[in-house]
This record gives C-alpha cells, structure tokens and sequence, in this order.
C-alpha cells in the first residue's frame, strides 16, 4: 500500500510539473492580462512597465523556474490578476460552491440510477423500464447548456417556484470565513435545485445504463442460477447476490465521473452564475488571467490523482480478490 | 378559530407591511462587477458607475448633456486658465468625517498619480485651495473641457485614508496588484455605504443615511448589485423576478422583454462609435480615397443597426453623436452598391482584392456579428475578406501590432467632447505624444492641426467650427468606416422608475432611484 501511494504521489507530481509547463509554454496565446488591469488611455510604455513589475516579460524559463520555487518551497501558487488575492486562496474560496454542486448531483444521481438501473434489469418490459430508457437517451443527447436553459425558463420564469441564477443565502460553516454553504438555508437550497438537476441530466442516463447491464450480465451468471436452485428468495438473490456484484465496476465508473463532473460544471457554473471553480476558470480565460490558471489546473491535477487514489484503494476493499498494484 | 386565525394573520400582515414600506430593495443584475472599492484606480464604466454611487463628483451630466451641481455648488472663470469652485457645505463623508476643500485637492492630486487617469489630467496645472469650501482649478494652457473634467474629480475622504495599514504601506496606495487599503475601503460622501463585497459575487449597499442631498427622492434603502455574465441567465433573472434592473440586454431579447407584463424596455443613446479602420501602410488600395469611400458606400449601417442590433443604436456617419459640438448635421449615411462598385472600377479595382480583418467578439453589442456582416458586404464590391474574431483579452495586442488589413475600434469619448475622437483615432500616429493611439495609419496634417488648436479655444463658437470641419474632413476622405452609436438599455421592472436616471454615459444614478 506505502509503495502504491508513493507512486502515486510521484505520478502526480510529474503531471503537475507537465501541465504548468505547457500552460507557461502558450501563456502569450491567452492574451495580455494587462490589458484588462488599465484603460484604454493608459500608454503601451505603461503597459509595459506595469507587465515588467508583474514579472510578465521575464524570459519563459526564469517565470517557470520561479513558479516552482515558489510553490515548492513556501506552497505559494502566485497571485491572481483578476481578483487580486493569492490563487490558493481565491480557489479554496470557490470550491465549495462546486464541492456542493457537485455532492447535491451525486445524491441525485445514486437515489434515482439505482433503483431505477436495477428495476430496468429485473423487469425490462414494463412500461417504467422503457420509458427510463428512452427518456435516458434523450438526456443523454441534450447539452447540459440547453438543459439549463430551459430548467431556468420553465421553473423560474415560467412557474416562478425557484430562483434562476447564484447561491443565494449562504452561512459560513465553520465560521472561518473559509466555506461559505448553501446547504444549511432554505434559501440556498433552492438556488441549489435546477443546477443539481441540470449537472446530473449528463451522468443520470449513463449510470441507469450501466448499471441495469451490469446487473441483467450478473443475473446470468453461473452463482445466480446456483442461488436460484438452492431455493433462496428473490429478494435475496436480487439485492445480496446480484447488485452487490453489480456494484463493483459501479463505483468505479462513480469515481471517474466524479471527478469529471468537476470539469462540466463548467457549464452548468457559467448558464447558471454559480461562483464555482468552473466559473472562476472562466472568467480567468476570458480575462487572461494566466497565473490564476496555472494554479487551477495545477490543483486539478492534484485532486484527479487524489479522487483515483482513494478509489483504487476502496475498491480494493470492497473486493478483496482485486489487489492493488505494489503490494504483496 | 378560523376567525381568530384570520385576524392574527391580517395583524401580521399589516405590521409586515408597515415595516417593508419604509424600506426598498434595489437588485441589480450587471454583467460585471466594479473590479475593486478604489474609484481612481482604473479608468473603467464599471468603476465610473460605482464612483457615482458611493462617491460623489464636483459635477454631473445631466440627461440632456449639461452640468448639474454636486459637490461643487457653483463654479466661475476667473482667467483663461483658472476656473473657481464653490463647494457644498456641510457635507458628510461615511465616515463621519467632514467634507472640505482639502478632500477636493488631495484627491485631485492622488488622481494625477494613477496611471489611468493622468493622461485625462495632462491638461491640468493643479488644485488650489482658496478657503475651506473654495478651490481653484488651474490648467497649463487656456483649456475649454475644465468641467467635462470635473465629473470625474470624485471627492475621496483624505483623513480616512491617510496613514498605514496593518502591513504598514500607505492606505491611499494606488495599486493594480497587490493588497492596499484603498482597494477593499470606501469613504466618499455618495448615497450607498458599501457593507458586502465579495468580487464577481455580490456587492452590497446600504443608503448612506447622513447623505448631504436631502431633495433627491430616491428612495432604495439597500442596493444589491449581482453580476450576471451569461446573457440568457440575466435576462431569465429579470424575468424570473430575481432582479429589478439588467443591463446590458442583448439585443435578440428586446421582443421578449417589450412584450413581458411585468417589466419593461428602457433605452437612451449613448456616445460610444463603432468603427472598422483601414490601413494605408499594409494595403496600398487603401490610399486612394476613392477605395476608401467605395468601402463606405458598400457597407449597409443601417441595414445592420436594423437586422443586427434591432434597432437599438443610431447609425452614424461620423465620430461624435448628436449633442456633441462637433456634430455637422449634413453628415449622412452613405450606403449605395451602385456607387461603390464605380468607384472601385475608377480607382481600377474593378476586379477587387483581398483584404485581412480583425475584430474582437466580447467587447462591443454583437461585435462579431457586424464584422461578419461587413466581410460579406464587401464581397459584393469584389473585395474578398479573411475575417478573424477573438475575445478581448487577446484582440488588443493585434490592435497593437496592426495585425490585419482592416480593424475594429469603438470608441466613447471620456470628456464627452468631439476632439477627443480625433486625438485618439484619427491624428497621425505619434509615439512620442501618444496622440493617434488607436489609429491604423490614417494620417491628415490638417486634422491634426485643427483638433490640437480646439485643445485650447475656449470660444465655443470657433471651437465647434474647428470640430465640425474635422468630421467634414474625415467623411470626405472616408477615414474610417463608421457604424453606428451604441444605445444604452435597460430592461426594469415596470415600479422601477429608470428613465429619470439613466444618461448617455452610462452611469445609472441609482442614488436618485424611485421605486414605486
């Protein structure tokens, strides 16, 4: 287990090292952030020598080199232009409004795939079942962005029953000033609904799916039928049998997806004005706000490898014949 | 016990109402938000608008282009550089300190150390202060714009940020980057006293209730102001009753608010120039005029402030609006086919070229649209376009380097004045004086001389004969391909009183907001 997280700690590191230096690499094809710092009267001389105390014209390298240093030795991911605040400190302000984005669509997404994958798998011909499949087609088809389009225009224009944009009231959790949540207000979790809904329009379909394959693939195997003939209850050997089996390439896939449902919120964070990570990596595109960028996907890397990790190792718990590369 | 439930909630309601009647809730849905609380630290719509609700100027705009008195009761010429203002008496910063003629220099003079603003003050001498509520304004050479200049001379309270902060810099450190004082502090004397500000999230105001202009009936008690930067979503906002007041509107969804029960379409006209500007130095076709003009006459304004910006802008034939001195009246659209294909056969082009064009496609309403419009036109001339459309951040740097044939430029005048049109599009590329910044190398002495000597002609007569032969010159030489003016608009709710305070720079007067 040591051997497998070093590992993975140093694979994580190479890909961090990877990322910044290709963002350094095509930094001046983003645009000049000084441009969005001054007017439009202020002189190309000015430009230049605020670019030049910004460390911006320094030769790509040396810039790269200081990154590094900076974030090796005092964790230090430079300064954003946009917000003017540390980039660390600008990100931990915006996750948590994707953390809980992200949390309220995986509740969605467990509490309607599973009952609903499950139930397509044992009773394929109902009507329930092929009206999930169809309908899970379609979502699968419709951009998340026209998704949310219409969801703000049916709900909050239309019938006026939820907000259309933001997180509304928020609380600090911890009272640090740190993780300010919507969780905890009525208010808040209202403006949380249509985003939720939106975001799991994507991952919904694809879960019922894979999960009523999985399970119907389980149902035919040899232990199922031995179940059968020993006589025990449907029940038994519908939810203890098979879905267990079923679970296990399920939370794979979960893990996955989780981690690249943090990458479409994009979207969702931008139709519905979600101060997210998505939005502030946004905003800092359109604003060329490069060293907020470098920092975001920087701690992105790190997350992915983190988010797998722990699922590799979960994994290995659930099913203890699969061993996890590195140990004995 | 039905009645008695009955009475207790018409109890409660009334005492609810009673409590909410005193107290108006202004949100706002922008597609930005003011960058930081420093009025002087970028030159910026977003932060003039801000300055206008948390600060005040010596003076105003009004709706119909004169001065209104602020900060300064009255004000009278005393020489050819010297202009005298008498300022408001018992005035009250937020932070309950003083307002006096120390603030109006100090400010005055922190101004002209900001990057972005001491161009604009170049033409100023300085602020001296004759008494406490006298100051006067001197400027190096006789200059006619000296209160088209004083609606930016925001008063900033002068003891609230002097010293240090905790990290023992200076407070009033004017900063593009890096923590200062100045930059997450407020104290002006305006009608909001900023509570809550978390940057592209929410900035939250309160009326400030010490506010020295008792007549104004404005009557918000707390301004939301959220930024909303998807089209679509702020439009739903408004709809969805979510905010009173968006703006921008795109313009694909006028129809849709026009047509709403519940809120409504305000629009007034704006100074800002959408342009496209041909380079004499990459495309020698472009130094014959007329090749210049057939591009004119080939391109249909009209057509496009119809069909693309749906009639929300006024189509323009030269630089500066109606209202401004130098507008000539006799200065019309252009657009005829048939004489820009014999122009082009007589500049013998008949067989046309090809050109390269840029143009940003999030700066301007429906920039990219107009560049794709104008490409096509131009095909029907037999000049065939390579059109490019990027986002800002990466457009300016090719404006810069004149990186095609052919670029687009909007421009609205900081002083509200014609001349300064020319000085920055128009005069002859100078690196030295800056003048001709934005120029793609249209160059005419006689402009030049002209818009230098309305820099000091403080006779208003001879002054808007000099800018009137200035846009004379420059549509008889077809400089620059004009569009159209940009109108400002705003989609209300139908309480919101918007029509009294919106003008035509901009800068809503929320302070002064009725909601009924």
């Amino acid at each position: 287990m040591f051997a497998f997280i070093i590992r993975r700690i140093l694979q994580a590191v190479v890909v961090m090292l990877v990322i910044s230096l290709v963002v350094f690499a095509i930094q001046k094809e983003f645009g000049d952030p000084v441009r969005d710092l001054v007017g439009e009267r202020v002189t190309p001389e000015e430009r230049q020598q605020i670019a030049d105390k910004m460390g911006l014209n320094d030769p790509f390298f040396f810039q790269y080199a200081r990154f590094v240093k900076n974030a090796v030795t005092k964790g230090d991911l430079g300064r954003s232009f946009l917000y003017n605040k540390p980039n660390l400190e600008v990100i931990i302000n915006h996750a948590p409004a994707t953390i809980e984005l992200v949390l309220g669509t995986a509740l969605i997404i467990m509490v309607l795939s599973l009952p609903l994958g499950v139930y397509c798998a044992l009773k394929p011909r109902s009507w329930l079942s092929r009206f999930t499949m169809s309908f899970s087609t379609l979502g699968v088809s419709m951009p998340v962005f026209l998704t949310a389009i219409l969801l703000i225009y049916l709900f909050a224009v239309h019938w006026r029953i939820l907000p259309s944009y933001g997180r509304g009231e928020t609380v600090d959790l911890f009272g640090n000033g740190i993780w300010m949540t919507g969780l905890l207000t009525i208010d808040g979790l209202k403006h949380l609904i249509l985003p939720c809904i939106s975001l799991s329009t994507l991952m919904l379909p694809l879960f019922i799916r894979l999960i009523r394959s999985e399970m119907m693939e389980v149902l035919e195997t040899e232990y199922i039928k031995y179940a059968w003939a020993k006589g025990l209850s449907p029940r038994r050997v519908w939810l203890v049998h098979a879905f267990k089996n079923t679970l296990l390439p399920v939370i794979t896939v979960f893990g996955v997806q989780i981690g690249i449902m943090f990458a479409f919120t994009l979207l969702t964070e931008l139709v519905f004005q979600w101060p997210g990570m998505g939005f502030m990596f946004l905003e800092a595109v359109n604003r060329a706000d490069l060293s907020l960028l470098i920092a975001y996907l920087v701690v992105v890397a790190a997350l992915f490898v983190v988010v797998n990790t722990v699922v590799d190792i979960l994994y290995g718990f659930i099913n203890p014949t699969v061993r996890i590369a590195g140990t004995k | 016990m039905k009645k008695l439930l009955l009475i207790v909630l018409g109890i409660f309601m009334v005492v609810s109402f009673a409590a909410s009647a005193g107290a108006k809730t202004f949100k706002m849905g922008l597609d930005a938000d003011p960058v930081s609380l420093d009025p002087q630290v970028q030159l910026s719509g977003g932060m003039l608008q801000l300055s206008h609700w948390v600060f005040d100027p010596l003076v105003r705009w009004t709706q119909d282009m004169d001065f209104e008195p602020r900060l300064a009761t009255s004000w009278e010429r005393l020489d050819d550089l010297t202009m005298r203002f008498h300022l408001r008496k018992g005035v009250k910063f937020h932070s309950g300190n003083t307002f006096t003629a120390k603030d109006v220099k100090w400010s005055f003079d922190r101004m002209r150390k900001s990057v972005d603003f001491k161009g604009l003050l170049e033409p100023f001498d300085g602020c001296y202060i004759v008494d406490d509520y006298t100051v006067d304004i001197k400027t190096k050479k006789a200059y006619p714009l000296v209160l088209n200049m004083a609606t930016y001379f925001f008063a900033m309270d002068s003891e609230f940020y002097t010293g240090t902060d905790e990290n023992g810099q200076p407070k009033d450190a004017i900063l593009k980057i890096g923590e200062s004082f100045a930059l997450n502090n407020a104290s002006g004397t305006g009608p909001f006293i900023v509570t809550n500000r978390q940057h592209n999230v929410v900035l939250e105001m309160k009326r400030f209730a010490d506010y020295w202009d008792t007549n104004s009936p404005g009557n918000v008690t707390e301004f939301i102001l959220s930024p909303i930067k998807e089209n679509a979503t702020r439009v739903a906002a408004l709809l969805s009753g979510g905010v009173d007041w968006i703006s921008p509107v795109p313009p694909q969804d006028f129809a849709r608010i026009q047509s709403d029960d519940e809120v409504k379409l305000v629009n007034i006209n704006g100074g800002r120039i959408i342009t496209f500007q041909m380079n004499p130095n990459r495309v020698e076709a472009f130094k014959d005029v007329r090749v210049r003009q057939a591009i004119v006459h080939a391109v249909n304004n009209e057509g496009i402030v119809k069909q693309i910006m749906k009639g929300t802008a006024t189509v323009a034939a030269q630089q500066g609006p109606k209202g401004y001195l130098g507008y000539k009246e006799t200065l019309t659209p252009r657009y005829d086919l048939a004489k820009a294909k014999a122009l082009m056969k007589e500049a013998g082009y008949e067989n046309g070229f090809e050109i390269t064009m840029m143009a940003p496609n999030n700066r301007y309403v429906n920039d990219a649209k107009i560049a794709e419009a104008t490409a096509q036109m131009l095909g029907r001339i037999g000049i065939k376009v390579n059109l490019k459309t990027m986002p800002k951040a990466q457009y300016w740097n090719e404006f810069d380097a004149r990186a095609a044939d052919m670029m687009m430029i909007g421009w609205h005048s900081d002083t509200e004045d014609s001349g300064n049109f020319s000085e920055f599009l128009m005069m002859c590329p100078n690196a030295e004086t800056g003048y001709g910044q934005y120029n793609s190398g249209y160059c005419n002495p006689r402009v030049d001389e002209l818009t230098i000597a309305a820099q000091s002609e403080t006779d208003v007569e001879k002054r808007t004969a000099m800018l009137q032969e200035i846009e004379q010159i420059l549509y008889d030489d077809a400089a620059f391909v004009p569009f159209h003016w940009q109108n400002h608009s705003y989609g209300v709710k139908k309480n919101v009183r918007a029509q009294p305070v919106i003008n035509a720079q901009n800068f809503p007067y929320i302070g002064d907001l009725v909601i009924e």
